[in-house]
């Protein structure tokens, strides 16, 4: 397990920060284990919650919110249990992945809604504030039902933040979304984190998270396979060691020139092609059509094995 | 209005299936509205348009639609987290939903029923019919709500008790009757106007006290399971 420091993106939870704690916590279903043993403190800032499908990610995200009660461990915010405990509602928000909401309402109805669940003193003003901060004026009395999925998103979001609550969790936020869309959401995030709110995103896009959190928690098989520094994770993530399989017009010859290259750290000839191990992948796909040229050699065929995003989360649980 | 009950009436009648509430009464009123214009005797078609259709079908059908409607039809959709994130007592959720589905299964129900007592017999028995069934509309509601915390199927098990234990078992083992809402509203009904149209099966005090103990203890149990309410275990 990689483990880099675990602080927050902006600051350092205080007393008057709400911090979200998980303590040893596990979750089961039978003899399946969704979430194993994860501990981590969440402060001010944007977070991501980064992992492949099936990786426990939402099972997490439910017990943080209490939705789910942990198997073992303990989920606390600012120092009390989320489960079974509606009063953390009134500093926490919660956009669930599944899009769920009343497609009947208005999105001024719907926001509005929340503020009065949340007693608010003038949930009218809220409602028009946080339909503002996610900039749906324009269409906040159309019917949440003809909304794009984008839009109901944002309606989401502003009736979890009416209340403006000190920590928001947000479960695959960008799921069908389009470009723009998906910029204007990061924007937000980004506005509400450096606000020294606690934002947590869960995604399983590396690209996603690399560009709205500094910070990452990342989750493989249940476990918390790293955390901390989102470029420090990166840099893991890029120099492990990579296998390629290449088939060329001379294998043999191409091999022997693979052989000097600094980037390369094995080659084994085999019926299939070659099968090169490269520790940096960056600079083995830059050399090779060079080597290849300078060999007079032609490549047919050049497979990365595995790559798959589970393959890289896997690496790092065992780097 | 609380907002609960506002949302909970809008998710109630912005969903199709609020559409099934109409097709039962109207079938009762015109029944009993037929019968009545080709002159058969009320003793003829009383009790099976009375008690067979509207106490043993209309009442339990409509307040299971309702009923599971409005908690169950949220959990399955999802959005009843919408409501679940917020610093509310769970006891403050369940009993205005309670209430929405107590009033708008007494009301599509109430008036049919009292409509029809009215043709059948007298004034009074139409009010008994709509006195009683509010009585199993509310105990009908606490059991098909608490049913949509304790199952994901509610609307199958919900027919399975008005379908075979009230239905089927209810007419061949007498002793399912102490068991049945059904029984006890028929009971209620012909206390306030007794009338050889109505036979109920149960004393006054069991239907009285099993209609008190049944709404209450489901609401309390309801109330419980929603403290404990858990999002299906979706794993991404």
């Amino acid at each position: 397990m990689t483990t880099t420091s675990a602080a927050p993106a902006t600051g350092t939870p205080t007393a008057a920060t709400v911090a979200l704690d998980l303590a040893g916590v596990s979750r089961w279903y039978g003899n399946v284990v969704a979430v194993n043993d994860v501990s981590m403190s969440l402060g001010p800032g944007v977070t991501g919650l980064l992992g492949p499908n099936g990786a426990g990610k939402t099972t997490l995200l439910h017990m943080m919110a209490g939705f789910l009660a942990p198997s073992r461990g303990m989920v606390t915010l600012g120092g009390r249990p989320t489960w079974r405990n509606p009063e953390v509602y009134r500093r926490l928000g919660l956009v669930s992945e599944r899009e769920a909401v009343q497609t009947y309402l208005t999105a001024y109805e719907f926001v509005l809604a929340s503020a009065k669940l949340h007693r608010l003193a003038d949930p009218a003003a809220a409602a028009r504030r946080a339909i503002a901060l996610v900039e749906l004026e324009g269409a906040r009395d159309r019917r949440i039902g003809t909304y794009s999925k984008g839009m109901r998103q944002r309606a989401r979001v502003a009736a979890a933040l009416v209340h403006e609550p000190q920590v928001l969790l947000l479960d695959e936020p960008f799921n069908g979304m389009d470009p723009r869309q998906r910029l204007h959401m990061m924007e937000l995030l980004h506005r509400l984190g450096d606000a020294g709110r606690t934002i947590l995103f869960s995604s399983h896009i590396l690209e996603e998270v690399e560009q709205v959190s500094g910070t990452v928690q990342v989750m493989v098989a249940g476990r918390l396979a790293a955390s901390g520094d989102f470029r420090t994770i990166r840099r893991l993530m890029t120099n492990r060691p990579h296998v390629f399989t290449v088939r060329s017009t001379d294998d043999r010859a191409l091999a022997v020139a693979l052989m000097a290259e600094a980037s390369v750290t094995g080659v084994e000839l085999g019926r299939a092609g070659l099968t090169v191990r490269a520790g940096d992948y960056g600079a083995f796909t830059r050399v090779l059509p060079k080597i290849a040229l300078r060999e007079g050699v032609r490549v047919r065929q050049l497979v990365p094995e595995d790559e798959s995003l589970e393959s890289v989360f896997s690496y790092l649980v065992e780097a | 209005m609380s907002t609960v009950s506002w949302l909970t009436l809008r998710g109630l009648f912005g969903r199709r299936r609020f559409l099934l509430l109409l097709p039962l009464p109207v079938v009762l009123v015109g029944l009993a509205v037929l019968s009545r214009w080709l002159g058969v005797t009320p003793r003829d078609w009383g009790p099976p348009v009375l008690v067979g259709l509207g106490l043993a079908v209309v009442l339990p059908v409509v307040a299971l639609i309702v009923g599971t409607g409005v908690l169950g039809a949220e959990i399955d959709d999802g959005t009843v987290v919408h409501i679940l994130t917020k610093p509310l007592p769970r006891w403050q959720i369940v009993l205005p939903k309670l209430a929405v589905a107590t009033a708008v299964t007494g009301v599509t129900v109430a008036v049919p029923l009292c409509a029809a007592g009215l043709l059948a017999d007298s004034a009074r028995l139409g009010l008994a019919l709509a006195a009683a069934s509010a009585v199993g509309a509310l105990a009908y509601s606490a059991l098909f709500l608490a049913l949509s915390l304790l199952t994901r199927r509610p609307v199958l098990l919900g027919l399975v008790y008005v379908l075979i234990w009230e239905g089927l078992l209810g007419s061949v083992v007498s002793g399912t009757r102490v068991l049945s809402i059904q029984q006890y509203v028929i009971t209620l009904a012909d206390r306030i106007a007794p009338t050889d149209l109505l036979l109920g099966d149960v004393s006054v005090p069991v239907a009285a006290s099993m209609s008190a103990l049944i709404s209450v203890g489901f609401t309390v149990l309801a109330i419980d399971r929603l403290r404990s309410f858990s999002v299906a275990g979706e794993t991404s």
